[in-house]
């Protein structure tokens, strides 16, 4: 019954989908959007505009350099948090301390 | 890390192998203007140096980047990143206008001599990064006592 209701939800979204998926433009569309706008200018002046020969380099570093700014700071922030979160455990049960703190505090028949 | 789990075998792989592995993580990110490569694979190369040297060998201060001097790199990265685009800032441009620094070459080189700059920074942040995660997740449980309790 219950694998049935989610066929139910499951088989309409898929005929969405599907239907708009038939109006994508083509993978490597020249007139499709994404490659009307700026695609071009970085492909055509890129490698004498920024003196990377590689032109992924070239976007990530230099046109795009404010999201790739954003990339290592996400990076660097995600490192903290781990350092964060695994410096907090203590020795014996590698629980964190303020949760040893607080299951003593709340069971009073240790 | 205190312990080594070394023996000869391990050890000789590893002198064999750490060389080239630094020569390789530098020649990635130098080389990422002309073929694939970059900052960030660059950085994952050399943590991976720095990390078997620690596994093998277990210093705690291979290649001379200790616990500390990890944290200190990781966070020196974006500062090195964040400077290079100030200080286009600095010379009349917008921030990470590398083309606004005042070095004299060809207006294209600049910007490439910018790229390399920051792409510097991403490794050094990436490096630092995982070395530093590395180091706390293998933490010995004497230290841990020695430094807790």
């Amino acid at each position: 019954m219950r694998s049935n209701l989610g066929l139910l939800v499951l088989v309409p979204a898929a005929a969405i989908l599907f239907f708009a998926g038939q109006q994508l433009p083509a993978v490597g569309d020249p007139s499709s959007p994404a490659s009307t706008h700026v695609a071009p200018r970085y492909i055509e002046h890129g490698p004498e505009e920024t003196g990377a020969r590689n032109m992924v380099t070239g976007v990530l570093a230099d046109y795009r350099g404010y999201d790739t700014f954003g990339e290592l700071i996400v990076i660097f922030t995600a490192g903290l948090a781990c350092l964060v979160i695994l410096s907090a455990r203590s020795v014996k049960g590698r629980r964190p301390r303020s949760m040893k703190q607080r299951t003593k505090a709340s069971s009073p028949r240790r | 890390m205190k312990t080594a789990f070394g023996s000869r075998v391990l050890e000789t792989a590893c002198r064999l192998l750490v060389p080239f592995m630094v020569l390789f993580a530098v020649y990635v990110v130098i080389h990422g203007h002309d073929s694939p490569g970059g900052g960030f694979q660059g950085g994952v190369i050399l943590a991976a140096a720095v990390i078997l040297l620690r596994l093998v060998r277990g210093e705690e201060t291979a290649l001379g980047l200790g616990p500390r001097s990890a944290l200190v790199l990781s966070c020196l990265g974006p500062a090195v990143y964040a400077g290079i685009g100030l200080l286009a800032m600095v010379w009349g441009g917008n921030f990470l206008d590398y083309g606004a620094l005042p070095l004299p070459i060809k207006p294209a080189e600049v910007r490439a001599m910018g790229t390399l700059g920051i792409e510097v920074g991403i490794t050094m942040g990436v490096t630092g990064v995982i070395v530093s995660i590395f180091d706390v997740l293998s933490r010995d449980e004497e230290g841990d006592q020695s430094r807790g309790t």
